[in-house]
């Protein structure tokens, strides 16, 4: 383990060795703020998570009927998750058109599934007996809601690279960019799948 | 906060021009520091002046019309939630972590300074919100700086409406601050340390900030998840905590909710938030101890193993704030297991500044005067929590003044006296002057002993068994006449210690313009701060060549050598002498 070991060193023995390079330093630092904005961002859904289950337990939860197209969205979510693997490997191999092209794809499939997920909030909203204050909904519109803002915080960044690649950058220059955001986007991927079966086994 | 992680643009070091870049959108860390400090001074002083008319009704009940039972609830709110988060939190980690991490581990700034900057005027906005619930209808909220619901949202409790919503926004705004700032902090101190600089030669300040800064990352979403789930309560009528309840004769349209929900989810941030404060306190304290006693810290690698530690620890110990709230005995009994526990680590930090002090070359400087206090009132603090931590202990005393005696003495005061020991350590460094001396020692003396004489009573009257939170007591068979006299003499105290702390700020100022001249390195210390080639340090910190570090950052009084200091820029090759390591640890 080399944080144990790192922990162990006795810096102040007297050292006449040259003074070492961070190991950290060539790396990006924004690759290394991204691993840690995905460490609060879990913090953010595992507490949600903790609350809902806390929550359900209670006596006046009623259950939500599950809603079928939330399976067509968690498809079309995968899809996009893997159209930005497809960009950011042609990015990797500086394929100028094939990562605008993936890139532009991922971007729509993003929007395909926020608007169904706007559609699966209208069937609730529109099913009689289910008010916004009932516990199971307002949970549903608030997990579902969460997502779909760090979704946009995303595409956000996206439309920048996008700017960027359309106005004739390399695909070198926006490799790194089109790198993070697939990271961000496996990661909310993953975290809409815990979300979706938890929704779904509850 | 997502967007601007990731395509904040590369570091780019350019001069800034014009007055306003240079100082109000600055993105030097060095700024943006004194910005949050000025900020965070600003609206303590409001959160001062309402511990005196806190105190005013205490001591003197009913001889002031203009305190009612319910401006006092808003004052005592105000005044807690102020202290805590937009004072403690922000000067500590928005103020001295920005303005030291970069200098201390040799880099020239932060690695994304515009979202540096950005995250001071989001905090600034947080503060303006808050401050903005003063002039709003209803007034500030009374709900108590927990804000528990559900009478944080019900009519009755003053501020229920407007109050509430701009303090849950506010703390909103505050933790995208807070966040934009740490994902900095830490992606900092990971990155930009200089060639040499390894973790382990890092100053514990930096220790304690980076591990602090962590804690607050995980820990600030617990705040945002009850925050927002409380808005959602109050505005839209969900019933997330809100259980069903008659409110003013009426039923109202809450049902089901989980008010001790709420408590879980804030004391999993509010626990972590203590050491969110204490740990830069920690290690800002170990670095001037060292320096002013010219020796080195005692037990480094502990200190380290000691904050990692207690950071680690102090996500299992939150429920020790809600015994009262009820709970299974078997749950208890684990909280304050682990609460025993954490107070390990916490007392091997003390008794290593204590053997720290043994045998040093002290110069009892206004730093090290403080320095030294923080230690006395830190192990009050301390060893009542040791009390309140057992279940059976806490439970009578739980509401009374005892633990406003105790988490005043050791989350209050102390990390007060060692922010007040940080600005008179490193003013020299940030302004280029020394602070008056003789200011400084009146200030001490007054703060300390005057802080004794308000707190140190409190813990008498919670054995009497007065309750606190309350406007007034009316009479009891419990609390004797006397108590009252008490709280007059406790009110006179606060008065006087808040008059010196003007002192202080008149100190600012005044040594500003007409201070003595500090040069590079005054206290003579080791770390990369004092070494810079101007100072106060000029835009990029170094100069030309970033510094290179060859050693850790005590080494003072080392046998042989021909100072009592040597920086960590200076190779073993240049002073080949090194602390007896037969009889250290």
């Amino acid at each position: 383990m080399s944080i144990l070991s790192t922990l162990m060193t006795m810096p102040w023995i007297a050292s006449a060795e040259p003074p070492a390079e961070n190991p950290l330093a060539s790396t990006s630092p924004k690759k290394v703020a991204l691993v840690v904005f995905l460490g609060v961002v879990s913090s953010v859904f595992f507490l949600f998570i903790a609350a809902y289950l806390i929550r359900m337990n209670y006596g006046d939860w009623r259950p939500l009927r599950d809603s079928q197209i939330l399976w067509l969205n968690t498809l079309v979510l995968v899809a996009s998750s893997f159209a930005f693997q497809r960009a950011r490997n042609a990015a990797g191999k500086e394929q100028r058109q094939s990562t605008t092209r993936y890139l532009l794809l991922a971007g729509f499939l993003t929007l395909v599934f926020l608007s169904g997920q706007l559609w699966v909030w209208q069937q609730i909203n529109s099913d009689g007996n289910r008010i916004l204050t009932d516990p199971a909904s307002a949970f549903f519109y608030l997990l579902t809601g969460v997502h779909g803002l760090h979704l946009l915080g995303g595409l956000y960044v996206w439309l920048r690279t996008v700017i960027r690649i359309l106005s004739g950058y390399s695909a070198m220059t926006v490799r790194l960019s089109v790198e993070l955001c697939s990271v961000y986007w496996h990661y909310l991927l993953l975290v809409w799948l815990l979300l979706f079966g938890l929704l779904l086994a509850t | 906060m997502v967007a601007v992680a990731i395509a904040d643009q590369e570091q780019v070091l350019h001069e800034p021009q014009s007055f306003i870049s240079r100082y109000i959108w600055s993105q030097d860390h060095k700024v943006i520091a004194i910005q949050y400090a000025i900020t965070a001074i600003a609206v303590g002083l409001v959160a001062l002046v309402l511990s005196w008319l806190i105190r005013l009704q205490i001591g003197f009940p009913n001889a002031f019309d203009f305190i009612d039972p319910a401006s006092y609830y808003q004052f005592v709110t105000m005044h807690g939630m102020i202290m805590v988060i937009y004072l403690l939190t922000a000067l500590l980690l928005g103020g001295f972590g920005n303005y030291l991490i970069p200098l201390m581990i040799g880099a020239r700034d932060m690695v994304f300074p515009y979202m540096n900057m950005l995250s001071y005027w989001v905090y600034l906005l947080a503060v303006l919100v808050l401050m903005a619930s003063f002039f709003v209808p209803g007034g500030p909220t009374g709900a108590g700086w927990t804000l528990y619901p559900p009478q944080a949202i019900l009519q009755g409790t003053p501020g229920a409406t407007w109050g509430i919503i701009l303090m849950l926004l506010s703390l909103v705004i505050f933790i995208v601050a807070f966040t934009m700032g740490g994902l900095n902090y830490v992606t900092t101190v990971l990155q930009a340390r200089t060639r040499g600089m390894t973790l382990m030669r890092m100053p514990l300040s930096v220790w304690g900030l980076f591990v602090a800064t962590i804690l607050g990352l995980l820990a600030f979403p617990a705040l945002l998840v009850s925050g927002v789930m409380m808005l959602l309560d109050q505005v839209i009528g969900t019933s997330f905590f809100m259980p069903a309840i008659v409110d003013m004769g009426e039923q109202s349209t809450y049902s089901g909710g989980s008010p001790i929900l709420f408590q879980h989810l804030f004391w999993f941030f509010g626990h972590p938030e203590v050491y969110i404060v204490a740990l830069p306190a920690f290690g800002i304290v170990s670095d001037i101890l060292s320096t002013h006693a010219r020796k080195n810290i005692f037990g480094y690698r502990m200190m380290i193993w000691a904050i990692v530690i207690i950071g680690g620890m102090s996500f299992i110990v939150w429920a020790h704030h809600m015994y009262v709230s009820g709970m299974n005995p078997y749950f208890g009994f684990f909280f304050a297991t682990t609460t025993l526990i954490i107070a390990v680590p916490t007392a091997i930090k003390v008794y290593n500044w204590v053997l720290t002090l043994w045998q040093g070359n002290i110069r009892l400087t206004v730093p090290m005067l403080f320095a030294i206090g923080f230690i006395f009132t830190f192990v009050n603090g301390g060893l009542t929590g040791l009390f309140l931590g057992n279940v059976t202990v806490d439970l009578p005393l739980s509401d009374t003044y005892f633990v406003v005696a105790h988490f005043h003495m050791v989350m209050g005061v102390s990390p007060i006296l060692v922010i007040f020991a940080a600005i008179y350590h490193w003013y020299p460094k940030i302004t280029g002057r020394m602070l008056d001396d003789t200011m400084g020692k009146i200030h001490f003396w007054t703060t300390f002993l005057g802080t004794y004489a308000i707190y140190f009573p409190m813990h008498y009257l919670g054995f009497l068994g007065v309750p606190r939170r309350y406007f007034a007591f009316g009479v009891t068979g419990f609390i004797p006449e006397s108590a009252q006299m008490l709280n007059a003499t406790i009110t006179i105290a606060a008065l006087f210690v808040g008059v010196f702390q003007f002192l202080f700020l008149f100190n600012l100022v005044w040594s500003l313009f007409k201070g003595k001249q500090a040069g590079s390195n005054p206290w003579e210390a080791t770390t990369l701060e004092w070494q810079t080639p101007q100072t106060p340090p000029a835009h990029g910190n170094w100069g030309p060549e970033l510094p290179e570090v060859h050693r850790w950052a005590y080494d003072y009084s080392v046998p042989g050598a021909p100072r009592d200091f040597i920086p960590q820029t200076v190779p073993f090759s240049e002073t080949p002498f090194q602390i007896d390591t037969e009889h250290e640890s």
